[in-house]
């Protein structure tokens, strides 16, 4: 038998296997996590947290689904309907279900009467927010902060641990004036570098585009880098050359405002901006960069993470 | 051509002031034009005048007032007739 050839690609992923940090399901992008992986992303969300302690965020859990009818009216599927994911259910009688069954067995595509449920994943920790916030009324003077983390999904297949199906995102989302959400971006901006400044990793900040789909989406793309809507902070993980996005920086202007009805103390359409932190990728990263090995890390990053 | 690009952005654009006080040079971003309606605004173009622009051309300048979209498309049907 041929030796496995190494490739580039897979190999960062076969070390987590082999060490236990994530564990295989059979399906690319879907990975179990193993404690210590926890512990140290544990020690990254206390990190976040001692970063935004200040500004005294409403904390928001939700699950990592969000109701089919915010997701519709998000306007999610214009921009990123290859990365949309939708629960499907068994809705048959027991007819059906004798057809359904009958159709496993025989491995045939038992899916087709699946039909569409209420409930579509959370593709961004911060949408199922935006709703709930509208209806709470006009914002006060001082606009509002969120805190978020979730589970989110995106269909996006991948050998690159850096790009899982599942993934957590913790967000700081600001809602206010143009004025306070470009001020918590900025903020946000230099604190996020000093954050990774901590973790000993190497970084960069760039202007950055969403991955819109299509010939339509990369007139989406250019606009929103024309108007410097996004950065991204980017740590080398599987590549020098492509180094993955860690943090980022985002103002959305009036969208989410004028999409959901989210309106400023002085009855203007509120501005919206948000700090998303890939937890896995940050983790992945400090993997990458420090080893396997925790016990050897730096000190410094250990008592930054309390490990 | 002016005309029925003033047409096509009637009807394809939402603009809060309408588009009677647009000059050719007036800048249809200021106007209220979204990013999305810059979208709708290319596909309408395309279908009208049976062209496609190239990726050099998706910015957000091209875009940005009809005289900018007259001088795109003066150069793509251009191109098109001397092919």
């Amino acid at each position: 038998m041929l030796a496995k050839t190494p490739v580039n690609e897979t190999s960062f992923l076969d070390e987590l296997f082999d060490r236990g940090l994530l564990i295989e399901t059979g399906v690319d992008g879907l990975y179990g996590r193993s404690g210590l992986f926890e512990a140290i992303g544990d020690g990254f969300q206390a990190l976040v947290s001692r970063y935004g302690a200040a500004d005294k965020a409403e904390v928001v859990r939700f699950p990592p689904a969000m109701a089919r009818s915010v997701f519709e009216q998000s306007g999610y599927m214009k921009s990123f309907p290859q990365l949309a994911g939708t629960v499907h259910c068994f809705c048959g009688n027991p007819a059906d279900h004798v057809s359904l069954l009958q159709t496993i067995e025989q491995k045939g595509d038992w899916t087709e009467g699946q039909k569409a449920s209420d409930v579509v994943l959370t593709p961004a920790a911060c949408y199922p927010l935006y709703p709930t916030a509208a209806k709470r009324g006009d914002l006060p003077a001082e606009g509002r902060l969120y805190d978020l983390l979730s589970y989110c999904f995106r269909h996006e297949p991948s050998k690159d641990p850096a790009r899982q199906q599942f993934f957590r995102m913790r967000e700081y989302v600001r809602m206010g004036t143009p004025d306070q959400v470009t001020e918590f971006r900025a903020n946000w901006l230099e604190r996020g570098q000093k954050l990774i400044g901590d973790l000993g990793l190497p970084f960069a900040v760039d202007v950055a585009n969403d991955p819109f789909f299509g010939r339509t989406g990369k007139m989406l793309a250019v606009n929103q880098r024309d108007q410097r809507l996004k950065f991204e902070l980017l740590i080398p993980i599987e590549s020098e050359e492509n180094p993955t996005a860690c943090l980022s920086f985002n103002y959305h202007q009036d969208h989410f405002g004028k999409t959901f009805g989210l309106t400023s103390a002085d009855g203007e359409v509120a501005h919206t901006a948000c700090v998303g932190f890939g937890h896995e990728r940050v983790i992945l990263a400090l993997l990458k960069h420090h080893g396997t090995d925790v016990a050897r890390w730096p000190a410094s990053v250990r008592s930054a993470l309390g490990l | 051509m002016k005309d029925q690009i003033s047409e096509i952005i009637a009807r394809t654009v939402e603009l809060p002031g309408g588009i009677d006080s647009l000059t050719d040079t007036s800048d249809l971003y200021e106007a209220g034009m979204t990013s999305f309606g810059s979208v709708q605004l290319m596909l309408a173009l395309e279908e009208a005048f049976d062209v496609e622009f190239p990726e050099r051309m998706l910015n957000r300048r091209l875009f940005s007032s009809i005289a900018t979209i007259r001088a795109a498309l003066d150069e793509l049907t251009s191109e098109k007739a001397g092919a």
